[in-house]
């Protein structure tokens, strides 16, 4: 992974003194609320329902043991003992107090993290593949690109203060695991037909209030060029994105206005004066990045372990787990594992200080120190030996994320809700432990195979509920929570939009909803059928005549 | 008289920044005196207003440095207003005129101007900050040094870090 040198460190530390300042200058009364309030969320701190909520980037998901053991003394030391693991491969901790902001800061920048950029309008952590590096379908390896646009993005004069934040996805492997389609920037590191390295260029994708998937306006860009084309598409943006109202600002909307072909002609022309540049990547840079994300020192095995293949035949659970949480390798006996942090009767994406250094522990000793964080909101050990599965899976049930539900119903995503988040119009929480609660059967769940289950507490699409196989978003209805159900939705590189089944229901009807919804599809699956599948055959209409029998639900508008 | 930061020193400036007047008209010019008209009414009198000299135009978040176009070169002072700091036009159009239009003036950031916002604007290339009255303009000229070091190309460093790490 990526090791800063004196100037990644000087830069940290040079922001943690500033917000140091900023803090004390607001406590003094010499900012308003008004004035820190772009300034902290440019630094993840949120005012929230309780308290202030920080969000800690862990750029493109990747995190070093000794980091987990530093965000672990964080929960201890400044938070109620636990922090949680966002759909951005992101960290948070709902109960800090500002003043011990800046000494959280610091404490980070020992360990060479930091929280900067990962709110407010501006351009925020870049995404990728949690299993970037190590998956068995990669073509490219997309971490050197996100460290490159990583640095490139850190504290750019022209694009801190843009309409509205801005989010950059990239994939390098033949499955979309990064969700680049619903990105601001969504990007696949792809070879030409000469063999050279490039980038296909989606842009205007997103979530939220509209939902849109990317236009592809750049089909091969040449690696040297990244930059100076995002330089290009920024300012496009900045300058033209509308200001006027919060809800038309990604530049989703800008692209939809002018259609992407006008929006990739104007890019084209301002990149035609960007190009070639100071901006333009040299061979050295690129070098010097990637020269940071080789392989670690692997054995040389064989592949299909005995031990590990007899442990799979002789313990069912064992098993199970393998086949839901252990993720294909590139080296011959090695495998990604996958700890499950849905554990049932916890919220999706939590974690306690000693699972946390747990985690450290196990990543020590089974996976060369590294541990990814997924959008789906579950850790990575990238590098285990088949051999050491058996022992990795018995740790994992030990800590409680051994819950073999990688992929399946109970593998809700799901953001803080209005438990936590001072945006939410309802609760996602108790909505998703009540339904891993109906869903409790693990042979059952198995046997239902790949759903995903995403759920929102508003429109802002943190759980992103319009990419969910089935949606969850709650609104507000005369004070009160209702949730709103879509069916239809993937990521990935046929990522869609899901469409709403009908009016919202009631909290309490929610675990029956899903369950009509689970039992449509088994009436009408064959043989092994997923349940995206079977939506594709049958439509909606069967799922609406069951879910709204008669006139059960009143209509509303919402 | 108003103080100014001005390459890196707080100086006196009397600098006029003239507005359209509410029914849109143009503001009337007075005979004597640094002014700062509005782009609009600066591309409508070019000519009398360079006869007059002592003339500078000043930019909304909106404006476009395209309507100056190499016009900007022969200018000693440009304004760029901030209405309000969260609202990052005004870097690009600084960028611009400095790298695209061949500006060498100085080069002037006003409105919600005050500590956390000038380091940016120095590197989109401002060199003056007329920094909002109620705030301390000694502090404000601190966050021209709040970062030792810079990833990006900007006008102050064109040279990305990448091409110049040791």
């Amino acid at each position: 992974m990526y090791i800063y040198d004196d100037y990644d460190q000087q830069i940290v530390d040079a922001r943690v003194a500033q917000f140091r300042d900023q803090t004390r200058r607001y406590l003094a009364g010499e900012l308003t609320d008004e004035e820190f309030r772009p300034l902290r969320l440019q630094n993840g701190l949120y005012i929230q329902r309780h308290a202030p909520m920080l969000r800690v980037a862990i750029p493109y998901g990747e995190l070093h043991s000794r980091q987990i053991r530093v965000l672990a003394e964080i929960a201890r030391k400044y938070d109620r003992d636990y922090a949680h693991f966002t759909t951005r491969q992101n960290i948070q901790y709902n109960w800090p107090a500002l003043e011990n902001v800046p000494q959280i800061l610091a404490d980070l920048a020992t360990v060479q993290m930091h929280a900067v950029q990962t709110s407010g309008n501006c351009i925020r952590n870049t995404t990728s593949d949690q299993f970037a590096g190590v998956a068995h379908d990669e073509i490219l390896d997309p971490r050197p690109w996100c460290e490159i646009i990583r640095q490139w993005s850190t504290f750019h004069p022209e694009f801190a203060h843009l309409p509205r934040k801005f989010k950059i996805a990239v994939n390098g492997a033949k499955e979309d695991r990064s969700a680049i389609l619903v990105h601001d920037i969504g990007v696949n590191v792809v070879r030409n037909a000469a063999g050279e390295v490039g980038f296909e260029v989606y842009v205007g994708g997103g979530l939220g209030r509209t939902p849109i998937i990317g236009a592809l306006i750049k089909p091969f860009l040449p690696k040297e060029h990244l930059l100076s084309y995002f330089d290009a598409v920024l300012r496009v943006y900045n300058r033209y994105g509308r200001r006027d109202n919060k809800y038309k600002a990604r530049i989703k909307i800008l692209v939809k206005a002018m259609t992407p072909e006008a929006f990739a002609a104007k890019v084209e022309e301002e990149w035609a004066f960007l190009k070639d540049g100071p901006q333009t990547l040299t061979q050295a840079e690129i070098d010097r990045v990637a020269a940071f994300f080789v392989d670690p020192a692997y054995e040389t095995l064989t592949g299909d372990d005995a031990s590990f293949l007899a442990a799979k035949a002789s313990n069912p659970a064992f098993a199970r787990w393998v086949e839901r949480n252990v993720f294909g390798h590139k080296k011959a006996g090695y495998a990604c594992v996958t700890l499950s942090l849905k554990a049932r009767g916890i919220a999706p994406g939590d974690a306690s200080d000693k699972q946390l250094d747990d985690v450290a522990d196990l990543a020590d000793k089974f996976s060369f120190s590294e541990v990814r964080v997924s959008h789906d909101q579950n850790l990575i050990l990238p590098y285990v030996k088949q051999s050491e599965l058996f022992a990795v899976w018995e740790e994992a049930k030990r800590i409680g994320f051994a819950t073999p539900n990688v992929g399946l119903l109970t593998d809700v995503i799901c953001c803080p809700g209005g438990d936590f988040c001072s945006l939410a119009n309802a609760k996602s929480i108790p909505i998703a432990l009540a339904i891993e609660e109906r869903f409790d059967n693990l042979d059952y769940l198995h046997d239902l195979g790949e759903i995903e289950l995403n759920m929102s507490g508003c429109m802002n699409a943190c759980g992103h509920h319009h990419i969910g196989n089935i949606g969850i978003l709650g609104v507000d209805k005369n004070g009160s929570e209702w949730y709103q159900v879509s069916l239809g939705g993937r990521q990935g590189e046929s990522a869609s939009i899901g469409k709403v089944v009908g009016p919202s229901f009631a909290q309490d009807d929610m675990p029956d909803v899903i369950e009509k919804i689970i039992g449509v599809f088994v009436e009408n699956r064959h043989d092994d059928e997923r349940f995206i599948e079977v939506f594709d055959r049958i439509g909606m209409d069967p799922f609406k005549a069951k879910v709204y029998p008669g006139k059960a639900v009143a209509k509303e508008a919402v | 008289m108003a103080r100014i930061i001005r390459d890196r020193q707080i100086v006196d400036d009397n600098t006029l920044t003239l507005r359209l007047n509410e029914d849109g008209s143009f503001a009337d010019v007075p005979a004597e005196g640094a002014v700062l008209v509005p782009l609009k009414q600066f591309v409508a009198q070019k000519g009398a207003l360079q006869v007059r000299g002592n003339v500078g135009v000043w930019f909304a978040p909106d404006d476009e440095p395209e309507d100056l176009g190499a016009d900007a070169q022969a200018l000693a002072v440009i304004g760029v207003e901030f209405p309000a700091f969260t609202d990052g036009r005004g870097f690009s159009i600084g960028r611009l005129l400095r790298e695209r239009y061949g500006y060498t003036g100085e080069l002037r950031a006003f409105g919600d101007v005050f500590k956390d916002t000038i380091n940016y604007l120095y590197r989109c290339g401002f060199n003056a900050f007329a920094v909002r009255e109620d705030k301390d303009i000694v502090e404000a000229a601190k966050g021209l040094d709040d970062f030792p070091e810079f990833y990006q190309s900007s006008v102050q460093q064109p040279q990305p870090l990448f091409r110049r790490r040791a």
